[in-house]
């Protein structure tokens, strides 16, 4: 898909994004320690929550930057003037930021792993699973709610405060499932979680993909 | 022989909010015409070439370009058109080719490299083409914006002041382009609020204020003087 | 039209109050205060009534850009959000004597805040753009993604938390629940869906007044 290949083109040019979103994620991890304290065995009790809440904190920076390419080089006419099928846009934006959720994803892991000692050899494929269903849901609607902030007053704040309640279940069952794995459960025991971060990945992008055209429109 | 206008629009008018900044304006251009809209800032110059792009919904009256309605068919619409505006809808980060071939594929279009090149060639960006726009003048940044259309070859080109910010080469080259735009048969819609080069390329005169269209008059029978007399006669009716 | 409206709601309220605060039976642990649930559950069955609206207005208006549909989804939201207020109100207030705090996360009222959030974030999306037209197609937009949450955010906090209190009413399986408090809770339903029925009508009457006086 074009539009992904142009946006991988910009990011790597630019290298703005993924640098950030780098640091931002270092920072969260000190900022957890320094919040919550030294004491192991108290961390080690909310490592899912703090995991999950780096990814959507990561994430509310990522995913709310999707346009701005678009809107630095003004060229959001532009794709609303290209014909054809503007769902293909809301597939590439949604694959663009997949792609970096889960870069960004798998660096904070990295970095869970090293800063409070995890062995996470065994849990990886569960985890892998739990993770890339829950950031298909974030990245859904992100990307969605992401073009109908772009072009609205004080959007910063109002793209946080759209997607947090909605992505509310999404966390839930994430850090729930995460929880489980963590603690070498199988898949099969959080399969009430699992589905229910399916359902919500169908319905989301079912929705980003059906609607996307009337959010581009001026 | 064409009968029917390319572009026809009745009665548009177009709300924000409160304010109505197009009211009642009526506007026919046929193919291989260009006509220049003459305005003051603010006027709604902008406006109704949003609206014939299918930026901006009408809020009353009909809008038709290439035999589809503004707004019951804007995806018809937008194939047949090509928008040149003060964004010149090109990203920074990118080189002049790479925006180009983006723009191609998100058009539907298949041009292969050598297409591209010619593309580049004929608005005189062959040597930048490795560049990144970053780089790049307003006047190159411009005919950039018009390679798209050098592939896409759309029916009609919707233009946004375009003369202004470009040296004298670059106003020599757009006027050459529009006028061999012409010649093929497509329809030129210009705005301006000065009374340069564009009134060279004009077939018609269209001087909008108070919302609608108050003076719509070929160019030849006036002079440039006339033209300028004439627009602050209306601009001072207007306001 | 709407007289008659206006006083079948004072009748379906005087009715449905005077069942829960009269003649429906004292609860035995918990007194008096549980009377309030009178108020809270049916609050919450019109909340979800609200939205349901919300999302078929959304769909409507963005099918056949009916402004009509536009404007009972907005109407439609802010009653939803009033009254999902008013669940977490009489919830709070249940939850104060009978549990000793003012707040639980228990499902329901977990779920509602939730529900109570995103809506909220709705009306201020609306209060953000200028632009009406933009502003009701991105509104609707966002009115068919918080509905179809619903459920989710439902059985989510279902399953994160259950506290006491199972919600009876909704939860899959038998609801064991006395023949005069059911009755006395459907008259409270009806009641407060004539309520917000009646809401309803006067906001998209007075939102329908504004935007002919802006035209």
């Amino acid at each position: 898909m074009v539009v992904v290949w142009k946006d991988l083109l910009v990011e790597r040019r630019s290298k703005e994004t993924l640098n950030a979103l780098f640091f931002f994620g270092l920072l969260l991890l000190f900022v957890f320690q320094f919040a919550l304290g030294p004491d192991r065995e108290r961390l080690a009790g909310t490592l899912p929550g703090l995991l999950w809440l780096g990814f959507i904190l990561s994430g509310l920076l990522g995913l709310g930057r999707t346009f701005v390419a678009e809107r630095e080089n003004d060229c959001w006419e532009g794709l609303l003037l290209a014909p054809g099928d503007k769902s293909a846009i809301y597939v590439g934006k949604l694959a663009g930021n997949l792609l970096l959720m889960l870069v960004i994803e798998a660096i904070l892991l990295a970095l869970f792993g090293f800063f409070f000692n995890l062995d996470l050899a065994g849990v990886l494929p569960g985890l892998a699973v739990v993770i890339a269903l829950g950031t298909v849901a974030l990245a859904a609607v992100g990307t969605l709610f992401a073009a109908m902030t772009a072009q609205v007053r004080a959007r910063e704040l109002l793209f946080p405060v759209l997607l947090l309640p909605v992505e509310a279940p999404v966390l839930l069952a994430t850090v729930k499932a995460t929880e489980a794995v963590l603690l070498g459960e199988t898949l099969g025991s959080v399969a009430h979680w699992l589905k229910l971060l399916a359902a919500a990945d169908v319905v989301y992008v079912a929705v980003g993909v059906l609607t996307f055209d009337f959010v581009l429109e001026a | 022989m064409v009968s029917e206008p390319l572009i026809r629009v009745t009665g548009l008018r177009k709300t924000f909010g409160n304010h109505r900044v197009l009211d009642g304006l009526d506007l026919d251009v046929r193919a291989g015409e260009a006509v220049a809209v003459l305005g003051a800032n603010g006027a709604g110059k902008t406006t109704l070439l949003k609206v014939l792009a299918t930026l901006a919904r009408p809020t009353r009256g009909t809008v038709t370009v290439a035999g589809h309605d503004c707004a019951k068919d804007p995806e018809l619409v937008r194939r047949e058109i090509g928008l040149v505006a003060h964004s010149s809808y090109v990203y920074e980060d990118l080189t002049a080719a790479e925006n180009l071939a983006f723009w191609a594929t998100l058009a539907g279009l298949t041009p292969s490299a050598a297409e591209r090149a010619s593309a580049l060639a004929t608005v005189e960006l062959e040597r930048a083409a490795g560049e990144r726009v970053r780089t790049f003048s307003a006047g190159m940044k411009r005919r950039l914006s018009l390679a798209r259309f050098v592939l896409a070859r759309p029916r009609v080109l919707l233009l946004d002041e375009p003369f202004t910010g470009l040296d004298q080469r670059a106003k020599k080259w757009l006027e050459e382009h529009l006028a061999s735009f012409k010649a093929g048969g497509g329809a030129i819609v210009m705005t301006t609020h000065s009374f340069g080069r564009e009134l060279a390329v004009a077939d018609r005169i269209a001087i909008l204020a108070g919302g609608a269209i108050a003076l719509d008059t070929p160019r030849g029978s006036l002079s440039a003087d006339d033209v300028h007399r004439l627009y602050t006669l209306h601009a001072e009716d207007a306001s | 039209m709407k007289r008659l409206l206006g006083f079948l709601t004072v009748l379906g309220l005087a009715a449905g109050l005077g069942m829960g605060f009269g003649v429906a039976p004292r609860e035995a642990t918990q007194g008096n205060v549980q009377r309030i649930m009178y108020l809270h559950v049916p609050s919450v069955w019109v909340a979800y009534l609200a939205f349901v609206v919300v999302l078929v207005a959304s769909i409507v208006y963005l099918a056949r850009r009916s402004e009509a549909a536009d404007r009972l989804a907005h109407a439609s939201a802010e009653v939803g959000v009033l009254f999902t207020g008013l669940t977490i109100a009489t919830g709070s207030i249940w939850g104060k004597p009978t549990w000793g705090t003012w707040w639980t996360w228990d499902a329901r009222l977990t779920s509602v805040s939730i529900l109570f959030v995103m809506y909220l974030g709705y009306l201020l999306l609306r209060g953000m753009i200028d632009d009406r037209e933009r502003g009701a197609r991105f509104a609707a937009v966002l009115g068919i993604v918080a509905a179809f949450n619903i459920p989710l955010v439902h059985f989510s906090v279902l399953w994160w938390r259950t506290l006491h209190q199972p919600p009876t009413l909704m939860a899959p399986g038998p609801a064991p629940v006395p023949g005069i408090i059911k009755a006395a809770l459907y008259v409270n339903f009806v009641a407060f869906t004539l309520l917000y029925s009646y809401f309803l009508t006067r906001r998209v009457r007075v939102l329908r007044l504004e935007a002919e006086a802006e035209a």
